[in-house]
């Protein structure tokens, strides 16, 4: 677990705003940019893909990923690569030290597994990506939602290969940073869940910050 | 005429899959697809769909954080992004396998074994996991879109307190099997290309015999339904996707 803070100062940045909790954000990132994730009152899960802007069809892969680095938490220096095997962007700061890419997304139906078969109606992750698929103009469908990141959840596995989502490490304040290395089009769900302690039931705003 | 299932226990069908080759089969609820990993040391890279709609697919995250692993064996189910069980795994005598490490591709491919085409070497070529399955999704009007994050079959991915990966050279022994259970009709595509952690540089890809079995339903006091809470809700979402009762599923039959 690494921490490395940034020196990008915010009054530069040339884009900013705060995504509340239960909404879809897809944003396009010219190459060589960075986006700054701010955790704003902390333990906020950002559920977040990546797709190539030329080309939908390449996209983030948790599995390249995390066998490309022998690792399987995301922080500092971790290239995230595509399902090609090329570097979208590399995380180049990080104050909160490890991020998730095995548990994936909440969805109405995951709901029902881990909670109760009841639970269905709930919003969820999955119905934020697909809404923002709806309104993508035909560049995005569920065919292109694969596993995701979840920046500042903390899903630690043990050596005896036990999986679980245990209560957040992030804080109010932390954030994590990437500069991209193509164009890329980033599609976030910042994540509604009130099911799982891991954000103590209250899911709250995510600020983004873009620096040239 | 009405139709009858086998006895349960029924072979009706083997296939051999040499290493480094990709294969697919439509898997019948209620049958098994039985895995064995023949010589020893084999990997079987395997993605699974709903076969009425493929858009419902094998999802890892679903998978693992149900069940709140990180690999898998006997008693684990293999979600679909919808919340139904594609398949169960009813027997497994290899203990873990990885579900997190992907398959390799063309330039892992080569960096590793070098690089060795057909013209050169015809069926002994060096192939790589990502292309067969696209290969085998292809037949299915499948395409890159749809390769999703898949499981490895009899190849073992160790992780430390840090994360830390570690593949595990002769987790599998000659002989071991795993045999998975449709709950669901499950299309399954497979490839046997080495692991993409296997660090050996010798190009040796193993085969996988695959057989398919009639095994009848789950019965209540099945042990996948009864390992965690979480697969009896699965066990009942996927009996409502048919539009069943579940509670140890009975049907009519001859057998049942």
């Amino acid at each position: 677990m690494s921490i490395l803070a940034s020196r990008l100062d915010p009054v530069h940045a040339v884009f900013q705003c705060d995504v509340p909790a239960g909404d879809a954000w897809l944003h396009r990132l010219a190459a060589g940019q960075t986006l700054r994730m701010l955790d704003l009152e902390g333990n906020q899960a950002v559920d977040t893909l990546f797709f190539n802007a030329a080309d939908p069809a390449e996209r983030y892969s948790a599995q390249d990923t995390i066998r490309a680095q022998g690792n399987l938490y995301l922080t500092a220096g971790t290239q995230l690569l595509s399902n090609e095997g090329r570097v979208m962007l590399t995380i180049t700061a990080d104050t909160c030290g490890r991020h998730d890419t095995l548990g994936g997304a909440c969805a109405a139906e995951s709901n029902q597994i881990r909670y109760a078969l009841d639970k269905w109606p709930m919003h969820s992750c999955r119905d934020s990506f697909l809404l923002a698929c709806a309104h993508s103009r035909g560049l995005l469908t569920k065919r292109d939602l694969p596993a995701n990141i979840n920046f500042f959840m903390n899903v630690p596995v043990t050596t005896e290969g036990r999986l679980s989502f245990e209560d957040g490490i992030s804080d109010a304040g932390k954030y994590v940073e990437m500069q991209a290395a193509m164009p890329v089009l980033v599609l976030v769900s910042n994540c509604p869940q009130l099911n799982n302690p891991c954000n103590a039931y209250n899911p709250t705003p995510i600020r983004m910050l873009v620096w040239d | 005429m009405t139709y009858t299932p086998p006895l349960p226990g029924t072979l009706v069908r083997t296939e051999r899959v040499p290493g480094a080759r990709h294969w697919s089969v439509e898997l019948r609820r209620d049958y098994a697809l039985r895995l064995t990993d023949l010589d020893g040391g084999a990997n079987c890279a395997a993605l699974f769909y709903n076969s009425r709609n493929f858009l419902e697919r094998y999802n890892m995250a679903d998978t693992l954080k149900g069940q709140h692993t990180a690999f898998l064996t006997r008693g684990h189910c293999l979600y679909s992004d919808m919340g139904r069980i594609l398949v169960s795994i009813t027997q497994d005598t290899c203990g873990w396998h990885d579900a997190f490490c992907g398959v390799g591709n063309a330039a892992l491919t080569a960096a590793r074994y070098g690089a060795l085409n057909y013209q050169q070497a015809r069926n002994e070529c060096h192939r790589n996991g990502r292309d067969g399955l696209l290969v085998e999704l292809g037949k299915w009007g499948m395409g890159p879109p749809d390769l999703v994050a898949n499981v490895n079959f009899f190849s073992k991915a160790a992780v430390d307190v840090t994360g830390d990966i570690r593949f595990v050279p002769g987790h599998s022994p000659a002989g071991s099997v795993v045999a998975l259970r449709a709950e669901m009709d499950t299309l399954v595509v497979l490839d046997t290309c080495p692991h993409p952690l296997d660090p050996s540089t010798h190009w040796q890809p193993k085969p996988v015999q695959c057989e398919i079995v009639y095994v009848g339903p789950a019965g209540a006091d099945d042990p996948c339904r009864l390992s965690r809470p979480e697969n009896a809700r699965g066990f009942d979402n996927t009996a409502r996707y048919h539009c069943q009762h579940d509670h140890g599923r009975q049907r009519e039959g001859p057998h049942a």
